[in-house]
């Protein structure tokens, strides 16, 4: 066998299934970490990057397939067995304990002791000695939830090295930290690579992607896509491994429609939120579908959050009607009649034991109050009219919500926001996790509404379908809205090589 | 300095409160009325260690009131009507306690149910033994009992340091040293900082579970002993209400009740201001002593609300 390449596979997975009921989360998936690399594992939601995750560290157990750690066949049982077993796990929300010391995080369940007593002072120095080679000189007495996220993160992350971590596993660490955060972070990472640690490194961030990995490997519905090393993997082309779409004559062509004219009935300047969404410029006329797409954790959903209150803007200024207006929670964003049907259906959207109708009235009913209830027999009209009206397949409209299917969940919870009689209609997702028969409907649905003369905001991951609604497209990269797009730019196409380019 | 701002309250309320009494009645500077304070608060400040230790972990123990009367009727029970060794029926009831206490945390742990329900459980089902035993006041009149109350350490200025509140200092001693440099101490501060990441990091949460309920359990029997020594007898409905005092003077004491942070330092000086609040009003002489319950539910819901403000403002300036 020739050699090609000076590197050790560390940890070697091969075959990995695992299946949830209705899901195959992954299937037959492959995956190499050599000693001493850092490794992208890249993927849209649904990609089953936390699944591979979760059964390299025991949360799941594996259906089929092998892990090979240094040669050795391992299952951990659970987290700490993984640990134990040489694999640590950094996550987004740090898994440490902000009531104990940093020290005591670091050394929990091993502090030095004697005669039954744990020596404090020797505790705190080994600790404050560990944290110093990761360039971290703070009070190790301190209680760790007085610190950053960052210095937070990097103390996990030096627990589990001290703990002999061969593999470190980085989840979505940079979500929320800043650039010079994130540059600490990076610095740690090389070095640690130096010392032989094979580092998979989680992210949405392309351009972390590109400054710190070694190889990228991209997985798309539970499927291995494809390993790489990243040099060898141009952006567009990782754009197109993780959406699956290559870069093609347009398959899908677009009505072209006229501009849409008129004054905005919404609109946003340097409207942003530190961490969440860079300052932003954004309107939306009667008649017009505004599309946001980018890829997961572009910041699609942060806008949105924005522009309904759900979060509250540290700059800028909303208008509607030209006028300013104040939005400082959703229950001022349903006064200035916009609507919002959430990503996160199940969770943030329906009331699922709750009936069709009472879910339907929801919003009109926040809007009046609770003292001036909605009459039953108006209740009742309202809930039938819509029904009827957008055509939810349902026996009746006291069915319990969450036995519809989620084709029809969406249509009431847009019928929730119609009856509200709306003028600004924000949409994130609406199509995901639907079949293909109510997607078709659900689209002609945001094309009706707009010729209504609703102004709508729409976020979808599905680039031809955003293309083929939207009069104009924003295009969000790491957080901020790189570009505009309308007219005849608006395509699937531009639209991806937008999101791949990069300054 | 945060860390400790809660317990430097309480003990601000505490010298506060002293000073008032002291600018009232100057007799409070004398040592007898301060080894009294410590001598009738004993029992109170020996189940307080336990339940501070409950409560750092994020769990409740409402049995205690439950078993520091069982505990006095089993020793009436077994010295007066059984002839049985003052200092066997000690050790027999500390050794039954703590068997009580680990089957609750077993319970607790094993079936994730919460604390409330289970130590619920214990305080009927310890309540009820009681009656099982006797339904009579017994009273106890070994002569071990007199000689025990007769030890004490003359202060200077006529006060007496006696063995019950020497045994009380002792065990809050060792609950301080328990909490801060042990490793058992550092889990149960794991445990109700975040049960899920105490796991994650390998803390043995099983074990742990159920050493803190047995020693909460084997306090409060300890807690009887001393409470049998005030009233020298052995009573089914002695003690009710205790454990609602206890988690008072823990709260008081600067622990948040939602687990995680406070001391038993803390936990001893809640205990001192329950203790004067109600020699205040017994040298008053006219108010009724349901005045002291008011002034704890007062002093309770106001630290209640300041420990909120301060989490609130540590969340902020992170």
């Amino acid at each position: 066998m020739p050699l090609l390449d000076e590197r050790s596979d560390l940890l070697e997975i091969k075959g990995l299934t695992k299946g949830f009921p209705g899901v195959q989360a992954l299937d037959q998936v492959d995956f190499t970490l050599y000693a001493g690399e850092i490794h992208g594992l890249l993927g849209e939601n649904g990609a089953g990057k936390s699944t591979l995750i979760k059964v390299l560290t025991g949360v799941f157990k594996r259906d089929g397939g092998t892990i090979r750690l240094d040669g050795l066949d391992i299952e951990a049982r659970d987290p700490a067995d993984a640990l134990a077993l040489g694999i640590g796990t950094v996550y987004q929300e740090v898994n440490l304990l902000p009531n104990l010391s940093v020290a005591e995080n670091l050394f929990i369940g091993r502090q030095p002791h004697r005669f039954g007593l744990v020596r404090t002072g020797e505790m705190r120095r080994r600790a404050a000695e560990i944290l110093t080679a990761y360039g971290l000189d703070i009070n190790v007495a301190d209680p760790l939830g007085s610190f950053s996220v960052a210095v937070q993160q990097i103390v996990a992350i030096a627990r589990a090295v001290d703990l002999s971590a061969k593999v470190l596993i980085l989840d979505e660490p940079t979500a929320s930290l800043d650039a010079q955060e994130v540059e600490t972070l990076f610095r740690i990472l090389r070095d640690l690579k130096t010392q032989g640690i094979g580092i998979v490194f989680v992210t949405h961030f392309l351009d972390q992607v590109y400054a710190v990995c070694d190889r990228i490997t991209v997985l798309r519905n539970g499927r291995l896509v494809g390993s790489r090393p990243t040099s060898a993997l141009p952006r567009i082309e990782l754009v197109s491994m993780m959406l699956g779409r290559e870069l093609a004559e347009e398959a899908l062509h677009r009505n072209q429609r006229p501009a849409v004219t008129g004054n905005p009935v919404v609109s946003f300047k340097d409207y942003g939120r530190r961490r969440l969404v860079e300052p932003f410029n954004l309107e939306v006329r009667p008649g017009e579908v505004v599309g946001l797409a980018g890829l997961l954790g572009s910041g699609r959903t942060e806008t949105a959050k924005l522009v309904f209150g759900i979060e509250k803007a540290e700059t800028g200024q909303a208008f509607v009607d030209g006028k300013p207006v104040r939005i400082a929670s959703p229950r001022d964003a349903s006064r200035l009649k916009f609507g919002f049907t959430p990503e996160d259906r199940k969770t943030e959207g329906i009331v699922a034991e709750l009936s069709i109708r009472e879910n339907i009235i929801l919003a009109l009913q926040a809007q009046r109050g609770w003292l001036h209830l909605l009459p039953r027999r108006k209740q009742e009209e309202i809930a039938n009219r819509f029904i009827k009206l957008l055509d939810i397949r349902t026996p009746d409209a006291e069915k319990p919500i969450g036995l519809l299917s989620g084709g029809n969940q969406q249509k009431a919870l847009l019928a929730r926001w119609l009856a509200t009689e709306p003028r600004f209609l924000i949409l994130d997702e609406p199509t995901r996790g639907i079949d293909v028969g109510a997607h078709a409907e659900i689209i002609r649905l945001i094309e009706r509404l707009c010729e209504d003369g609703l102004a709508l905001l729409v976020i979808s991951s599905e680039l031809e379908e955003i293309a083929s609604y939207s009069d104009r497209v924003v295009v969000l990269r790491d957080r901020k809205h790189v570009r505009e797009l309308s007219g005849a730019e608006v395509s699937a196409n531009t639209i991806m090589t937008t999101i791949a380019s990069h300054q | 300095m945060r860390r400790h701002l809660p317990v430097l309250i309480t003990l601000a309320v505490f010298i506060a409160g002293y000073l008032i009494c002291l600018a009232q009645f100057p007799s409070f500077a004398s040592t007898r009325v301060i080894g009294n304070l410590l001598t009738d608060n004993a029992f109170l400040g020996i189940v307080a260690v336990g339940m501070t230790f409950v409560i750092l972990s994020g769990g409740i123990d409402l049995s205690v009131g439950s078993v520091i009367a069982f505990t006095g009727v089993f020793l009436a029970v077994t010295i007066e009507q059984h002839g049985l060794n003052t200092y066997v029926a000690f050790v027999l009831i500390l050794g039954l306690a703590a068997l009580f206490g680990a089957a609750m945390g077993f319970l607790i742990h094993t079936f994730q149910i919460p604390a409330f329900i289970v130590t619920l459980a214990g305080m009927f089902l310890a309540r009820g033994l009681c009656f099982v035993l006797t339904t009579d006041s017994i009273p106890i009149n070994a002569p071990a009992y007199g000689q025990i109350t007769d030890i004490a350490f003359s202060l200077p200025g006529g006060g007496r340091l006696t063995f019950i509140a020497l045994t009380m200092l002792v065990v809050v001693a060792i609950g301080v040293v328990l909490a801060h440099f042990t490793r058992f101490g550092a889990n149960v501060y794991a445990l109700g900082g975040n049960r899920t990441s105490a796991e994650l990091m390998g803390v043995p949460v099983g074990k742990t579970t159920v050493r803190i309920y047995m020693l909460s359990s084997f306090l409060a029997a300890l807690a009887g002993i001393v409470f049998s020594f005030y009233t020298s007898a052995g009573y089914s409905l002695a003690a009710t209400g205790v454990e609602l005092d206890t988690i008072a003077a823990v709260v008081i004491g600067g622990t948040l009740l939602t687990g995680g942070s406070g001391t038993i330092i803390g936990t001893l000086v809640g205990v001192l201001i329950q203790g004067l609040i109600q020699t205040y009003i017994t040298f008053e002489g006219t108010l009724s002593s349901w005045w002291t319950k008011i002034a704890i539910g007062a002093l309770l819901f106001a630290f209640i609300v300041l420990q909120r403000g301060l989490s609130a403002a540590s969340i902020r300036t992170r």
